[in-house]
């Protein structure tokens, strides 16, 4: 029998703050380790056999950090990556730091942390293994599973030195030397996604697919006026369907984001609570904002355009000056819908409360809001809230709000046993945190050279005074920000009553849009290539914005990813009549992406016929399959948006309810994509986001060099009809 | 009522309303949770399953209409050496981003390649555009498709 011995929790937190540092703590618990894994950190054990189980901190959504993550602990850890096992951490902050999966940041702020964490294991074996060696640990180097001296030739498993390195003192991780990445074994290199065996197998990974012992079925029906609450309700006929448990009346509140007025009904299977549901007779109470209508918002934002602005977000020298002047001036108004994320798995949460805890299984992108909103809705202390993430049939953005796991949690807390509450399709579409509509009216000024010397956008949008709703906001940073000398931001605003949120690279999959295509509009008024009035706007490469600053702009990394896309698409090629090639570049979310698309319209319809992209994500991808994903995924998700997607309100509530009103972009729509990375000497950053923001610009573009017929509101739909 | 249903090779016995769609007698009854529900409505794929090796969408598919028809689910399709063959496919290109709709995709594709062994371009697209894919892996469901029926990409 081996002793009990002490274990050491290395609680390892990469600070979201600027600079990143790393916060160190550790606990030190009387833990029996027979023969089992020994642990060296929250996110690190390593058993007998030399297997390696490594934590991934970020919730999975399919952006791949589950995959990319653990292969950077396993590099600097320095284990074979066919030794590894990867494990979902726990949703807690206090241990983890930072577990969203959003703005595209896990790579940005987790990259030099995650190689810490890799190369405090690896310190850890080092000094077991000079122990058990009595040789200084200078003298000790790895190979994937092995500690190393060289000089004698004795190498010791991983796996018999795990033990006793879980007892020695972790190492501050700042002191710790990091692998060049000359050495790199794992990162750079393709790695099947860690769950790609258990998807094609049909294991059960997803929130749906949880199961408890004597679980039930729930769902639950809001008043498509958002907010509405419940005027009377007939529950008899519902609760008379075979199977159905219980139906009852949810009060709810009014927070948009929190658990809204409803009936939810409670089944054996989620049929049965289906068929309940369509046996329910409820009458909603009338809501202030079911005058709300596509239509009449539309109609609020002309009236801006014609009136004026509200306010001026940024004013840099005097562009009614600099247009009176101008040699040639150019206005045009541009608009977008809301859409919807509509990720395949419909919005889903399992929850169980029992004697004050909650424990709950939720696909959720952002946890620790759904913890204090479950927390405080269901008044207990927020530490009795244990969540598990579970993988999510993807996010989108969706995900990082957690209504449905609010009122799973609180449905579970009337019912007496676990609870699996599972939306409708349509629940799903018509209850979403839209990406909001939005409008801009733009007017440029040319000067007899043909440069641009005023720009001004007057974007309306939803909010109230100086606030924006939610992803309704734009920065006044927004490229040509800082390269034009007369430059005008202008807002203004109306208020909404439908909720909105973050869909993938929020704001910036409208602003690239909006301000790409108008710029192509400039640039053809300047009688000028596109692709080379761009580079004449980007200038010398140069800095625009303070250093360290996540929105400062590099227009030398954005020339290099434009030639880059221009030299690889064979941009100025001649094309037959109806064909045409599209440019845009956008950065966000630190990265720079530049795309051109080829388009052909025959009667009335668009077909792309190929992408190109180049993306300057910094100097380093990690796990390139699932890199290019997410950049091919970007590019067909803007193909669908653009060409069909939009949700409509009438009486304040929206018109489309499934696929086939709101359409997903399918396989024969789907072009070839050509990917290419410039990297570059700057810090790895993300890639689920910055690809997206220049490709329906890019297609717009493309629509317009093949027709002549520019597209300034989305979606494309009929309009070449 | 009481159905008897021959699921990947065994019979299961369920008793359930005649309307009760296939994909929920199988998740919610039998729990094989592999098939999913995406729309309800079949429009989306994520429930595709086989009946007698033909591919349908459990979603709109009553129980009552299942009859003797063996079912198959991705949890039984390695069973088929096709099915098998897709799989693997599908594992050696990394195809899932989220994997939420690749049970679907992978019932399709294979139903498609048991019927055509060497499917073109074209006949791909008429196969697979009734399964929806939000995260956008078409491009590696083709490339996977081409590989398992033994093509090489273009």
């Amino acid at each position: 029998m081996n002793a009990p011995v002490l274990s050491r929790r290395l609680f390892l937190a990469s600070s979201t703050a600027v600079g990143g540092g790393l916060l160190l703590s550790f606990d030190i618990e009387g833990e029996a380790q027979a023969a089992g894994p020994a642990t060296l950190s929250a996110y690190l054990k390593v058993s007998p056999d030399g297997k390696a189980t490594i934590a991934s901190k970020i919730p999975e959504v399919g952006q791949g950090m589950r995959t990319a993550l653990p292969m950077i602990i396993a590099e600097e850890l320095d284990v074979a990556w066919e030794d590894v096992i990867v494990e979902q951490a726990l949703a807690d902050t206090k241990v983890y730091g930072r577990q969203v999966a959003g703005g595209s940041m896990a790579t940005t702020l987790e990259w030099d942390g995650m190689r810490r964490v890799g190369a405090a294991g690896r310190w850890m074996l080092i000094q077991a293994a000079a122990a058990k060696l009595n040789v200084p640990a200078a003298e000790l180097t790895t190979e994937p599973g092995r500690v190393v001296h060289v000089a004698s030739g004795r190498k010791l498993a991983y796996g018999d030195l795990a033990q006793a390195a879980a007892a020695i003192a972790p190492p501050d991780p700042k002191t710790l030397a990091l692998k060049d990445p000359k050495a790199f074994r794992i990162i750079g290199k393709s790695h099947v996604q860690t769950d790609t065996d258990a998807i094609v197998t049909g294991k059960p990974l997803f929130g749906i697919d949880v199961r408890l012992p004597g679980m039930v079925y729930a769902t639950f029906v809001k008043a498509p006026t958002y907010a509405a609450k419940v005027a009377s309700a007939d529950l008899a006929a519902a609760k008379a369907v075979k199977g159905v448990r219980d139906a009852f009346v949810v009060d709810g509140g009014t927070a948009l984001d929190g658990l809204l007025p409803g009936v939810a009904v409670v089944a054996d299977s989620w049929w049965a609570a289906r068929r309940g549901r369509n046996a329910l007779d409820v009458a909603w109470a009338d809501h202030p904002t079911s005058t709300q209508s596509t239509a009449s918002l539309a109609a609020k934002a002309a009236e801006f355009a014609k009136t004026g602005a509200q306010r001026a977000a940024r004013a840099d020298g005097d562009v009614a000056a600099a247009l009176k002047g101008a040699a040639k001036v150019v206005s045009a108004a541009y608009d977008y819908p809301f859409i919807a994320h509509a990720p395949l798995e419909p919005q889903n949460c399992t929850a169980r409360v029992k004697d004050g805890k909650v424990e709950i299984w939720a696909p959720t992108q952002n946890p620790e809001p759904g913890r204090a909103l479950v927390a405080k809705t269901l008044n207990v202390p927020p530490e009795n809230v244990t969540i598990h993430l579970v993988r999510c049939g993807g996010g989108f953005g969706r995900r990082l709000i957690n209504d449905y796991m609010v009122e799973a949690a609180f449905i579970a807390s009337k019912v007496d046993a676990p609870v699996q509450l599972i939306w409708t399709r349509e629940d799903d579409i018509q209850h979403d945190f839209y990406r909001p509509g939005g409008w801009h009216n733009f007017t440029a000024g040319l000067d007899a050279k043909g440069d641009l010397v005023a720009w001004r956008d007057h974007f309306v949008s939803f909010g109230e005074g100086e606030t924006f709703v939610r992803s309704g906001g734009m920065n006044s940073t927004q490229f040509p920000a800082g390269a034009v000398p007369n430059y005008l931001h202008e807002v203004s605003v109306m208020p909404l009553g439908i909720p909105t949120g973050p869909l993938r690279a929020p704001g910036n999959n409208a602003f690239g849009f909006v301000i790409q295509s108008f710029t192509d509009e400039v640039a053809l008024a300047a009688k000028t290539d596109p692709v080379e009035f761009r580079r004449k706007l980007l200038g010398e490469p140069r800095l625009i914005g303070p250093e360290g600053q996540n929105d400062s702009f590099h227009t030398g990394r954005m020339r290099g990813v434009l030639d880059l896309v221009a030299e690889k698409s064979g941009w100025g090629r001649k094309l037959p009549k109806g064909r045409g090639l599209g440019v845009a570049c956008h950065f966000s979310h630190l990265g720079y992406v530049a795309v051109v698309m080829e388009v052909s319209v025959a009667k009335g319809q668009v077909k792309v016929e190929k992408a190109w992209v180049a993306a300057d994500v910094g100097r380093q991808i990690i796990n390139p399959t699932g890199a290019d994903h997410q950049v091919q995924g970007s590019i067909l998700d803007a193909i669908g948006s653009t060409l069909h997607q939009k949700i409509t309100f009438e009486n304040g509530a929206a018109v489309e309810s499934n696929f086939g009103d709101f359409p997903l972009l399918r396989m024969s729509q789907a072009p070839p994509i050509e990917v290419h990375y410039l990297l570059s000497d700057n810090r790895p950053t993300g890639l689920g986001e910055p690809v997206l923001p220049p490709a329906p610009a890019a297609l717009c573009n493309a629509i317009f060099a093949a027709t002549g017929k520019r597209i300034r509101s989305l979606p494309v739909g009929d309009q070449l009809a | 009522m009481a159905y008897t249903l021959t699921v990947n090779g065994s019979p299961h016995t369920v008793d359930t309303e005649p309307s009760t769609p296939l994909l929920w007698v199988l998740r919610d009854l039998l729990n094989l949770v592999g098939t999913k529900y995406g729309c309800g409505v079949a429009q989306c794929g994520a429930c595709t399953v086989h009946l007698d090796g033909a591919p349908v969408r459990a979603c709109v598919t009553p129980v009552s209409r299942v009859g003797s028809k063996a079912v198959t689910t991705i949890e039984g399709v390695a069973a088929n050496p096709v099915g098998a063959k897709v799989q693997q496919a599908w594992k050696s290109l990394d195809v899932p981003q989220c994997g939420y709709c690749q049970a679907g995709q992978i019932m399709s594709a294979t139903a498609l390649l048991t019927a055509t062994p060497k499917p073109t371009d074209s006949q791909i697209d008429e196969a697979m555009d009734g399964n929806l894919c939000r995260c956008a892996t078409y491009p590696r469901i083709r490339k996977a498709i081409k590989s398992a029926s033994g093509q090489a990409e273009a």
